[in-house]
């Protein structure tokens, strides 16, 4: 036990006398926390837009008030023709815009009907039909007000109630995913070029004649970046409880023992990289490719994966992050239990349990 | 100059030595353009609903098979229990509830007005919000086609209605596509450029070259350009080959033309690799030089405006976006590759880049220290 | 700076704050001279000689180095020294000719020099055959014979040398001091620091730093003469037992 011990510690003090990494890593997710939490809202809003009044009466007036006065649009600017409109686009200035036709109030008042033009930029195509759903209805209101909010005969209404999230903060997506990007970054990443440092600078080989077992190596290297993951997952999770007011509405426990089980998931794979490569570039271009981009692309933070074609939907179930990002989802804001979760796990588990025994199994290859 | 020709020669021949760098420059575009495309669909489609009916009368059954019937949505469940609908939504199988009350159309026929009740999973907002508007319009358009079939409206229309005409300029089909590549292709400079910079003058300070180089009469600058210069041809190239993979594998091709796409990229891989540089003379080992990097990359791409509008966010961090390279980049690109701008209307943004080239790379100059 | 001298000395101090790693140390090498500069692990000898080639900076003191000043005219002296540091400086990814063609062109020599000198240093050095090959694939003593001559390929009037022969056989050993005092005879001076104390031996003249300050300077055979001592080995015991720090 007692060599162990001395190794551990040798692998701390790796770790702490190194300020500067230790910063990064301590400092990374709470920067990054704080950033997205308050930055990242999928909420649409201050749009900036151009309008096209060409009718300029009480009528056109008192609607662009109402746009004006809404908190999805901000109007940049007024034009006079579509060739002005065009060239606020091209500038990237606005984007969305709203034109008036010519007699507006007049046809309104005497055929009782007029149209509105919206011009969306759909470049990106979800903000254009976000902002020409909240246009038309800015329309629809100043359409009732005008015609004395009567009720129109057969009128059938809808109750919205988002769930959740109902200020649809980006927070509540994005600190399950901020997790598992930096557990799989000090894990995956750290723990890999750590072990590969000592390759390249020789050290390893003195380790290896040592009487040390191979797995008692691993595990020396592994322990100092599960107690920083075990620190960072704390500190995620009181400045998302206390700053962002995302809650932690299911068990505080079942949550930090999947971050463990994550973080040993990453760990191992971190240890098998280290296990098959001998130089720190060549490291990081392997998490990067093999664990980086995977997480990003295909654990759904970002991108939805129901819209994935078929193959890559398949591809995404052997990504850890996937996993892992669902079970925090679920268990943070949904609330849910280990009932709910039980298949994740399991999952998350038996990937630990694979890379684990590969990871050991490359590096006594290496040996003989 | 000639001084500068043998640490090009000598950059140059390790590049090209490096398995590992030659397989980032050629193998990531690959990867990242033909895969990440495919995964970075945000279309928002395929919503699945559950619908709860306590009324089971003719108008619910022809609003569920009008919703079914759209496009937008699934219906995946369809019962009277609202907890097994809820039960749905908490396993993430469904995005949305939808529910009827009971006598849900005798009471809009006797009291001209009633109410459907509507839950949606607002976990992902984007998918929320899309979802609940296009239900919404639908019951609208339902609701107009019940009024049609009992009303029989005068000829002169007695109510006054506004009806909104809608024209998706620049992208008519909506093809998220079009939104995605040129973004990706930010993201894959922006990546090789800076991490291949970073990792370059802290390798040479951890194998010890660059002692030697310190004490051999070579100018800071002289230094600095030798890293630049090759990296820059670097990123140029992948530049290319994207836009390539872009004009063949999605038919995307810069509306307005490839010089301003070239010429704003020429700068802008300038100043990111001034950062990179600059990174790298500020940190000790590569471990450092990457953790860095990643930090710096993920808040410049994840703020850069791909992922979430710009305009949306708090004033503070707009204001931090101003000194983010990646966001003028994503903007000109879509401006240049989907709206034609040329290069009078992307001064202002040249403009700036290049005030941040200049001072990325001033900086890195003067950090890089020949003696401590 | 006085006649026939290359480096002068005076009060040279470096402090990395409140630790004092060379105090006050004075001394002066001749043009064309083997100046051994020795001392244990830890007693300041590589940071005095950083000092010298422009690497660090000194906290207070003189020094002149080929006629230039260490502050202000660092970059100066850089054209008239080379160096070859106890780290491997030379490009692993690299084959032979070009490590050499690299450095010489960055010293701003011309194609027709680099060329000529380039096949007259592999023969000297019968590396001929792996001219082209990486250096990686070379044994540790030819990369460290081959470090030397691309230190003073450009013809430096100075060549610094820390520790160039840690772990190398003796044969090699021999056959890298036989490159120094062919250097040498060329006019270079050579200015290096071993704790290899036979070494010492091969020196013209030898200074021994002893916690940061230097405790003897001498030739070899005036200190073992000083010191009552048969080799260098003894006279350097019996300074380094006063030593304070330790390894």
């Amino acid at each position: 036990m007692r060599p162990i011990i001395a190794f551990i510690k040798k692998e701390f003090h790796h770790l702490l006398r190194d300020r500067q990494t230790l910063l990064i890593l301590l400092g990374m997710p709470i920067v990054q926390i704080i950033i997205f939490g308050f930055a990242l809202t999928n909420e649409v809003k201050n749009s900036r837009i151009a309008v096209m009044d060409l009718s300029k009466d009480v009528y056109s007036r008192s609607l662009l008030d109402q746009v004006e006065a809404s908190r999805y649009f901000d109007i940049e600017r007024e034009v006079n023709s579509y060739s002005e409109l065009e060239s606020a686009f091209r500038k990237g200035k606005i984007r969305m815009a709203l034109v008036i036709p010519v007699n507006f109030e007049k046809d309104l008042e005497h055929q009782h009907r007029a149209a509105i033009q919206v011009i969306a930029d759909a470049s990106d195509p979800n903000v254009a039909s976000t902002l020409t759903n909240y246009a038309s209805a800015i329309v629809r209101d100043f359409q009732s007000g005008i015609t004395d909010n009567k009720i129109l005969p057969l009128t059938i209404q809808t109750e919205l109630r988002m769930m959740y999230n109902p200020q649809l903060k980006g927070a509540y997506n994005f600190v399950p995913g901020v997790m598992a990007m930096v557990l799989m970054l000090v894990c995956t990443l750290m723990t890999a070029i750590t072990v590969v440092r000592e390759k390249e600078r020789g050290t390893m080989e003195i380790l290896l004649v040592s009487p040390m077992r191979p797995y008692t190596i691993m595990l020396a290297k592994a322990i100092p970046s599960l107690v920083l993951s075990i620190v960072n997952v704390a500190s995620i999770l009181l400045l998302s409880v206390f700053v962002l007011d995302v809650p932690v509405n299911g068990s505080l426990p079942l949550l930090l023992m999947e971050s463990v089980l994550f973080t040993l998931t990453c760990l191992a794979f971190g240890l098998l990289i280290s296990a098959s490569t001998d130089s720190q570039q060549t490291a990081m271009f392997i998490s990067l490719t093999g664990m980086f981009l995977p997480t990003l692309m295909l654990s759904g933070f970002m991108f939805p994966i129901e819209n994935m074609p078929f193959p890559l939907q398949m591809v995404s179930n052997i990504v850890p992050a996937k996993w892992y990002y669902q079970v925090v989802k679920n268990v943070m804001i949904k609330g849910v239990g280990l009932e709910e979760v039980w298949k994740e796990t399991l999952i998350l588990g038996g990937m630990m349990v694979l890379l684990m025994a590969l990871a050991i199994k490359k590096f006594k290859i290496r040996l003989a | 100059m000639r001084k500068l020709k043998f640490l090009l020669q000598k950059e140059f021949r390790q590049i090209f030595r490096n398995r590992s760098i030659l397989r980032i420059i050629f193998v990531m575009p690959v990867i990242q353009l033909l895969v990440l495309p495919l995964a970075a669909d945000y279309e928002v489609r395929d919503i699945h609903v559950a619908v709860v009916d306590h009324d089971h009368s003719a108008w619910s059954q022809k609003l569920v098979n009008k919703i079914d019937a759209s496009g937008y949505f699934q219906v995946l469940q369809y019962g009277n229990s609202f907890e097994r609908a809820m039960a749905q939504i908490e396993n993430d199988r469904a995005d949305l509830i939808l529910e009827i009350p009971a006598g849900f159309e005798k009471t809009v026929i006797k009291e001209d007005k009633a109410s459907l009740f509507m839950a949606v999973n607002a976990i992902n907002g984007v998918k929320a919000n899309l979802g609940a508007a296009y239900l919404q319009q639908i019951i609208r358009d339902f609701n107009g086609e019940r009024r049609a079939e009992w009303i029989v409206y005068p000829r002169f229309d007695p109510e006054k209605i506004i009806t909104v005409t809608s024209s998706n300029w620049y992208n008519p089909n909506m093809n998220y596509k079009f939104f995605m590549v040129p973004g990706i292709l930010v993201i894959l400079v922006t990546m090789v450029g800076s991490f291949l910079a970073a990792m370059n003058i802290v390798k040479e300070k951890e194998i010890g070259t660059i002692e030697q180089i310190n004490v051999t009469p070579i100018k800071k600058y002289q230094f600095i350009l030798g890293k630049l210069i090759p990296f820059w041809v670097l990123g140029m190239l992948v530049l290319s080959i994207g836009l390539l993979i872009a004009r063949l594998a999605y038919h995307i091709q810069p509306a307005g033309g490839l010089l301003p796409v070239f010429v704003f990229s020429a700068i802008y891989l300038l100043a990111i690799l001034g950062l990179g540089l600059l990174v790298s003379t500020f940190t000790s080992s590569q471990q450092q030089a990457i953790l860095l990097s990643f930090f710096l990359m993920m808040i410049f791409i994840l703020l850069g405006g791909l992922y979430t509008s710009i305009e949306s966010m708090p004033e503070w961090a707009r204001w931090l976006t101003k000194f983010n390279p990646v966001s003028y980049f994503i903007e000109v690109m879509r401006l240049v590759v989907l709206k034609g701008s040329g290069l009078k209307d992307i001064g202002p943004h040249l403009l700036i880049m290049s005030v941040f080239a200049v001072v990325l790379n001033s900086w890195a100059v003067i950090s890089y220290r020949k003696r401590h | 700076m006085q006649e026939g001298n290359v480096i002068e000395v005076e009060d040279l101090t470096k402090r990395f704050g409140d630790f004092t790693a060379v105090d006050k140390i004075s001394f002066a090498v001749k043009q064309g001279e083997i100046f051994g500069f020795l001392g244990a692990n830890g007693a300041g000898k590589t940071t005095a000689m950083r000092m010298l080639i422009g690497l660090s900076k000194p906290s207070s003191g003189e020094a002149k180095v080929a006629g230039f000043d260490v502050y202000r005219e660092n970059e100066q002296i850089k054209n008239n020294i080379g160096y070859m540091s106890q780290k491997f400086s030379l490009y692993e990814d690299l084959t032979v000719k070009e490590n050499i063609r690299f450095y010489a062109g960055i010293y701003g020599k011309s194609d027709q020099f680099i060329k000529e000198k380039t096949s007259i240093i592999l023969k000297q050095l019968h590396m001929e055959e792996q001219a082209n090959n990486l250096v990686v694939s070379l044994p540790l003593g030819w990369k460290q014979k081959l470090a030397f001559s691309v230190a003073v390929f450009h013809e430096p009037r100075i060549v610094f040398l820390d520790e160039p022969t840690g772990g190398v056989d003796p044969v090699t050993r021999r056959e890298f001091w036989q490159m120094i005092y062919k250097a040498a005879d060329k006019g270079i001076t050579v200015f290096v620091t071993t704790h290899y104390m036979d070494e010492a031996e091969y020196c013209h003249r030898v200074s021994i730093m002893v916690d940061g300050r230097i405790e003897a300077l001498d030739n070899p055979a005036a200190l073992k003469k000083r010191f009552n001592a048969r080799n260098m080995e003894e006279v350097f015991l019996k300074l380094a037992r006063g030593a304070k720090r330790a390894e």
